[in-house]
């Protein structure tokens, strides 16, 4: 039972991390498809950046920047060119499963070496502990810093004046536009600070719950972070909760596969996507999306 | 670089063998091409053509090796294509069953449902679609009355999606659906109003854009491979969008549009054969050209101001 939970939290670090940046641009009223491609393009910067720097923190520092460039190409188009959400998304994630696909074959030719990794929060006697060990101190920094965000996120959406303007601007946009709101400034930071944590959460995949970067290695996960916020209702606690879920299936999941039950291995690859269509379908009816999400704005011309 | 190029050329465009290698690729992306306009024309983001090529590829498979092995070919072509376009349907009905039950966003669920259509096939083909040799994972050859008939290497799929390409066209342009189809994707507020039920379109467009995307499915597997394996598609489904959105959604520019791709496709095939050049480039080409073809019409909007859908829709 332990060892299974410690995997649950281990599994849902970096779904926490994504979808905690999908509902903060949600929240401003931008549906972002492309946290998919982000996530990979984190895991590749970080990979890459550790691997010439030899520091794993410093590989973290990059796929948050490389998430944030990403975002500032989704952000370019949507909310300046007022461009289709959905299609900017799918050129964002074509072009990350491309670039990242075709830069490492560049640069390690099919075999990428080991990256340094992000080790256990606090090694030594304090991770030999039973049960406090292997589910706190003993799990990676993402766990920890998915945590912190979303009280912190939590906290600024809903208790301070630019957590206010954020949620206004994803409700309304006309009417926060006229209580002198800057709807473009607000959307943009609020994609560049969604896909740097969505950066972070690739570089979790690629040296933390690995040491390496393969192909595609997110494999939907983006997309399951899309899911976990409407499961999560569009509020931090939800989306924690929802993340938790998750990662308790695939810990499930590994468990079962492990043992050899004898069910075929494609039946758990498509074990999460059922589960998060069975999820969408059965949270979908109760939750209430912010009421401007994927609208462009432009102001009436005057 | 110049050699990866010439390659590239030579590969798609340079002989008689490499213009039927780009009519074989254009062939799958002309019909799902095609599934994927008819679905944005009417605002319903269809992510899906992926997995329900895989799907519709799936049952024919299932149509073609297991169920009518010793049908005549007048009779197992016909139903092999039926079979594909079914499976795409069924794919494209769950999305739109679930959105119009449920409310879930088709976005989400399509692209979920790409991955499931790939995970039924890995199973089907360890499975009970298995050769009977069982050595690979891979499905028993198609008997030879259910491979579609061909010119050299072109099979005949490519006419039926020609005539396809004009029966998307009436549709859209000439028939009360399409008309409704097009008030829903421009104004969804003003079709409600209208009496329109965008949920209703919806579901009907779904299941119509998977049928499409499924019988491509279908035409791959009877036409090129003879049998179906993983790798079969290797992203058509997503290549779909990047030529609806060249073609500005409009279902005969889906042509030229499926030909460019086509021919990049091939090309860069060749370009991986002969310059070592990895052919994932070909997603930074397809990504790029999504942006570019959205790009211009910023332009456009900026050149000439007039009530856009954005501003149409936010008020």
């Amino acid at each position: 039972m332990e060892a299974l939970i410690e995997a649950a939290l281990r599994l849902a670090a970096p779904l926490l991390l994504a979808a905690l940046g999908e509902l903060v641009i949600e929240r401003a009223g931008l549906i972002h498809i492309g946290i998919e491609g982000t996530m990979l393009t984190g895991a590749f910067v970080g990979f890459v950046v550790a691997v010439g720097t030899g520091s794993a923190l410093t590989g973290v520092a990059a796929a948050a920047c490389a998430g944030a460039g990403v975002g500032a190409l989704f952000a370019a188009f949507t909310v300046l060119g007022r461009v289709d959400q959905i299609v900017v998304g799918t050129a964002v994630n074509l072009l990350a499963l491309g670039a990242t696909g075709a830069g490492s074959r560049a640069l390690y030719g099919g075999a990428p070496p080991s990256a340094p990794t992000l080790g256990p929060l606090l090694p030594g006697p304090l991770a030999e502990v039973p049960w406090l060990g292997s589910l706190w101190f003993a799990q990676t920094a993402f766990l920890h810093a998915g945590l912190l965000l979303t009280l912190v996120i939590g906290l600024v959406l809903t208790r301070t004046r630019p957590g206010l303007q954020l949620r206004a601007v994803g409700e309304s946009a006309r009417a926060a536009d006229s209580e002198g709101v800057s709807v473009p400034l607000v959307r943009c930071l609020a994609v560049l600070i969604g896909s740097s944590l969505a950066g972070i959460a690739g570089a979790s995949l690629s040296l933390a719950q690995s040491d390496s970067f393969t192909e595609g290695m997110t494999a939907g996960r983006g997309f399951i972070a899309l899911a976990i916020v409407i499961f999560g209702r569009w509020s931090s606690v939800g989306v924690l909760l929802a993340s938790l879920f998750f990662g308790f299936v695939s810990a499930l999941q590994f468990r079962l596969q492990a043992r050899g039950s004898g069910i075929p291995y494609p039946v758990f690859l498509m074990f999460p996507y059922l589960v998060t269509l069975a999820v969408l379908a059965l949270a979908s009816g109760r939750a209430r999306a912010p009421a401007d999400l994927g609208r462009a704005y432009a102001r009436e011309a005057s | 670089m110049s050699d990866a190029l010439l390659a590239l050329l030579s590969g798609s465009v340079g002989s008689l063998a490499a213009w039927e290698a780009t009519l074989r690729e254009t062939t799958p992306l002309l019909i799902t091409g095609l599934a994927v306009a008819l679905a944005f024309r009417g605002g319903v983001w269809n992510i899906g053509a992926e997995g329900q090529l895989l799907a519709g590829a799936l049952c024919a498979t299932i149509v073609a090796t297991r169920w009518c092995v010793d049908a005549p070919a007048w009779l197992l072509v016909p139903a092999v294509a039926l079979a594909g376009a079914f499976g795409g349907a069924l794919f494209g009905g769950i999305a739109g069953g679930l959105r119009a039950a449920r409310g879930v966003s088709e976005v989400i669920s399509t692209i979920l449902l790409n991955f499931v259509a790939g995970s039924l096939v890995a199973l089907a083909i360890q499975g009970p679609l298995q050769e009977a040799a069982r050595a690979y994972p891979k499905s028993d050859p198609f008997p030879a009355a259910a491979l579609l008939p061909s010119l050299g290497r072109v099979h005949v799929g490519l006419l039926v999606a020609l005539a396809l390409v004009w029966l998307a066209h009436v549709l859209v342009f000439r028939t009360a659906f399409g008309f409704r189809l097009r008030a829903v994707g421009l104004a969804p507020k003003a079709a409600r109003f209208a009496g329109i039920s965008p949920e209703r379109i919806a579901l009907t467009t779904l299941v119509l854009s998977g049928a499409l995307a499924g019988l491509a499915g279908a035409f791959e597997v009877a036409g090129v491979t003879g049998q179906l394996y993983a790798g079969l598609s290797a992203g058509t489904g997503y290549t779909a969008i990047a030529v609806a959105l060249l073609a500005r959604l409009q279902p005969l520019w889906v042509i030229p549009s499926a030909l460019l791709f086509g021919a990049l496709e091939a090309g860069a095939a060749a370009m991986q054969r002969e310059a070592g050049v990895p052919a994932v480039v070909t997603q930074i080409v397809q990504g790029a050209v999504i942006l570019l073809a959205v790009g211009v019409s910023i332009g456009r909007r900026r050149a000439r101001p007039r009530l856009d859908r954005a501003s149409a829709e936010a008020g």
